[in-house]
C-alpha cells in the first residue's frame, strides 16, 4: 500500500512537471515575440524591450524555465503585466467566490445525481429512469451559459425570486451568500449531474443483479438499507472515479459561469486577462487549476482502498 | 429446401422504404440526430439564398421582438437575429467537423505509434497525461490569447486538448490487438511494420473512432461557443452563436430572444450530434455501449 502511494505520488509529481513545462512553453512556442504579443499592437520598441527585461526573455530557454519553476515552487507566480501586482496575490483575493461556487456545485450535483441514479436503477423503466435519460442528454448538450441565462431570466427577472447576479462574501451573512450561489451552482452542475447520475445508474444496475442483493432482499432487509448499504457502497468505485474526472468539467465551467453571473472569482480573473493579454495571470491560473484537478484525482485513486477493501496494491 | 431458397428472395423483395423504416425503428437515435443535423447543415449551406442580411446594422430597428419581418427579432444594433443564427450554424459546424477530423487524424497517428512501439509509448503517454491534466477550455483560452483570433486559431486551440483522448483510445485498441494471433502471424511472415499497422491494426480502430469523432465534434462546438462567449474565440464581427450571446448579454431582460435564439440553436445542434454519437456507439461498439 505504502509503495503504491509512493508510486502514485511520484507519477503525480511527474504529470505536474509536464504541465509546468507546457504552461511555460505556451508563451515561448507561440509564433512571434512573446513580449510583442503581450505589449499589444500599439506598443513602442521601448515598451517591448521593457517587457522583455521584466520577464527575463533575453536568457536561454532552460535558464528561464529553471528560474520560473523555482519561483513557482516558492509560491511566486510572477507579476501581472496589467496591474503590476503579484499573480499569487490576485488569485488568492479571488479564491473565495470560486471555491464557494465549486463546493456548492459539487454538493448539489453529487447529492442530486447519486439519488437520481440510485432511484433510476431501482425502478428501471419508470418515469424517474426515463427522465434521467432526458436530463443526461440535455445536460451534455445545453451549454452552461445558455442554462445560466435561462435560469436568470426565469427565476430572477420574471419571478424575481432570486438576485440577478453577483456575489456576496460569506462573512457578510449566510443568507445573501447562498441566495446568490443557487442559480450559478445549478447552471454549472447540470452537466456534472448528467455525468454522475448516468454512471451511478449503470453501476447500481450491475450491483443490483448480484446474488447477495437477492439474498438481502430474501431475508427481508429493508429496501432502503439494501439500496444504500449493500448496493451503493459496492457501486461506489466507478461513481467516485467519474466525480474525480468530472472536476475538469467543473473547472472549465467555473470560468464561464462566473462570467454569466458576474461572480468576481478566479475564472473572471482569467477572462479579464485574455483581452489584456496578461499572460502571467493566464499561466498562473492554468497551473493552479490543473494542480487541483491532478490532486483531486490522486485522492480519488487513493480512496479506492477505503471504499472497496478488496482492492489491494 | 424450398423454404430456405425462398428466404433471400423475400428479403430482396422488400421495398427500400420498408428497409429504411426498419433501420429507423432499430436505430431511432441515429435517425433523429442525423435528420436534425442534416436539416441544420442544409440551412447553413443554403444561408446566402434565403437567410437575408446578417451584418448590416439598422439602429432604428434595434431590439425589435420577433415579427413577420424579423422572425427571431433584431439585436441591439438592429441586425436580424434569424439571419445571424443561420449564419452562425456555418461556423459551428465547420469548427466541429474540422476539429473532429484533425484530432482524429493526429490522435490516430500518435496512438498507433505509441501502442505499437513500446519505447515511444512511455514518453508519449506521459506527455499526454500532462496535456490531459490541463482543463480543455483553459488550454484553448491560453492558445487563443497568444495568437491573433481567427477561426483557424480557434480550431487549432480546440484540437490540441482533444488529441490525448484520441491517442488513449487508439492505443488501447492497438494494445489489445497487437498480441492477436493474426498480428503475430503477420510479424512471423515478415510483413513490413507499416503494412501490419495499416492493414491489420488500423481497421480495428475505425468503429470506436467514428463514435469518438461525433463526441469530439459535439464538444468542439460547445467549446467554440464558450470561447466566443468569453471573448477568446472567433473575431466579434463574425456572427457565431457564442459571439451573439456575448454581445447581447446586457439585453437579457429587454430582448431575451437575442440570447435564447442562438442558445437554442446551439443546444439543438449539440443534442443532434450527441444523439447521433449515442446511436452509432450502440450500433458500432456494443461493448462500450454496455459500459455506459
Amino acid at each position: 500500500m505504502l509503495a503504491y502511494i509512493a508510486r502514485r505520488l511520484a507519477s503525480t509529481v511527474l504529470v505536474m512537471g509536464i504541465v509546468a513545462v507546457f504552461v511555460f512553453l505556451l508563451l515561448h512556442l507561440s509564433p512571434g515575440d512573446p513580449a510583442a504579443i503581450i505589449a499589444g499592437d500599439n506598443a513602442t520598441g521601448e515598451q517591448i524591450a521593457g517587457i522583455r527585461k521584466q520577464l527575463g526573455l533575453d536568457d536561454a530557454l532552460p535558464v528561464q524555465f529553471y528560474r520560473w519553476l523555482a519561483a513557482v515552487l516558492h509560491g511566486d507566480l510572477g507579476i501581472s503585466i496589467f496591474s503590476n501586482e503579484p499573480v499569487a496575490k490576485l488569485i488568492s483575493q479571488r479564491i473565495e467566490p470560486t471555491l464557494s461556487l465549486a463546493l456548492m456545485t459539487l454538493l448539489i450535483a453529487v447529492t442530486l445525481a447519486v439519488s437520481f441514479g440510485v432511484v433510476a436503477a431501482w425502478k428501471v423503466g419508470s418515469w424517474v429512469d426515463r427522465s434521467l435519460m432526458v436530463v443526461s442528454v440535455l445536460g451534455f448538450s445545453v451549454p452552461v451559459f445558455v442554462v445560466g441565462y435561462m435560469l436568470i431570466y426565469v427565476f430572477s427577472i420574471s419571478l424575481r425570486w432570486l438576485p440577478v447576479q453577483g456575489y456576496s462574501p460569506i462573512d457578510q451573512g449566510f443568507g445573501p451568500w447562498i441566495e446568490r450561489l443557487i442559480l450559478p451552482s445549478i447552471a454549472l452542475g447540470l452537466a456534472y449531474v448528467a455525468l454522475i447520475a448516468r454512471i451511478t445508474r449503470t453501476s447500481m444496475l450491475e450491483v443490483l443483479a448480484e446474488d447477495y442483493i437477492r439474498t438481502a432482499n430474501a431475508k427481508g432487509v429493508a429496501t432502503r438499507s439494501v439500496l444504500l448499504k449493500h448496493a451503493l457502497k459496492n457501486a461506489g468505485v466507478p461513481i467516485i472515479t467519474v466525480i474525480g474526472i468530472g472536476v475538469a468539467l467543473l473547472i472549465g465551467g467555473v470560468v464561464i459561469t462566473e462570467t454569466v453571473f458576474n461572480i468576481p472569482g478566479v475564472g473572471r480573473l482569467v477572462v479579464d486577462a485574455i483581452s489584456k493579454r496578461d499572460y502571467p495571470i493566464i499561466q498562473g491560473v492554468i497551473l493552479i487549476f490543473s494542480g487541483v484537478y491532478v490532486l483531486v484525482n490522486l485522492l480519488v485513486d487513493l480512496s479506492y482502498t477505503l471504499l472497496d477493501p478488496r482492492i489491494r496494491y | 429446401m424450398s423454404v430456405i431458397a425462398a428466404e433471400p428472395a423475400l428479403i430482396a423483395a422488400k421495398p427500400r422504404s420498408a428497409q429504411l423504416r426498419r433501420f429507423a425503428r432499430r436505430n431511432p437515435t441515429i435517425v433523429a440526430g442525423g435528420t436534425i443535423l442534416a436539416i441544420i447543415a442544409a440551412l447553413a449551406i443554403a444561408a446566402p439564398l434565403f437567410a437575408g442580411d446578417a451584418i448590416t446594422m439598422q439602429p432604428a430597428l434595434r431590439l425589435r421582438p420577433p415579427s413577420e419581418a424579423n422572425w427571431f427579432g433584431t439585436d441591439h444594433l438592429g441586425r436580424d437575429v434569424f439571419a445571424r443564427t443561420v449564419y452562425g450554424a456555418q461556423v459551428s459546424l465547420f469548427v466541429g467537423i474540422s476539429v473532429a477530423a484533425m484530432s482524429i487524424t493526429g490522435g490516430l497517428f500518435i496512438g498507433l505509434m505509441s501502442g505499437y512501439f513500446r519505447r515511444v509509448d512511455a514518453v508519449v503517454m506521459r506527455l499526454m497525461d500532462g496535456l490531459m491534466a490541463i482543463p480543455a477550455i483553459l488550454l484553448a483560452i491560453a492558445l487563443v490569447a497568444l495568437t491573433r483570433t481567427s477561426v483557424s486559431t480557434v480550431i487549432m486551440a480546440i484540437t490540441i486538448p482533444e488529441i490525448p483522448r484520441v491517442v488513449r483510445l487508439v492505443r488501447a485498441v492497438v494494445l489489445s490487438v497487437r498480441e492477436a494471433p493474426y498480428v503475430e502471424a503477420a510479424i512471423a511472415g515478415g510483413t513490413p511494420t507499416w503494412k501490419i499497422l495499416a492493414r491489420h491494426i488500423l481497421p480495428n480502430t475505425i468503429a470506436p473512432l467514428i463514435v469518438q469523432a461525433t463526441y469530439i465534434c459535439a464538444s468542439a462546438i460547445l467549446i467554440e461557443a464558450a470561447l466566443s462567449f468569453l471573448g477568446a474565440g472567433t473575431p466579434p464581427e463574425i456572427p457565431t452563436w457564442g459571439n451573439m450571446i456575448a454581445q447581447s448579454r446586457l439585453f437579457l431582460s429587454r430582448a431575451p430572444w437575442t440570447i435564447f435564439c442562438p442558445g437554442i440553436a446551439l443546444a439543438m445542434v449539440v443534442l443532434a450530434v450527441n444523439l447521433l454519437g449515442d446511436g452509432l456507439r450502440d450500433r458500432l461498439d456494443p461493448r462500450l455501449a454496455r459500459r455506459m
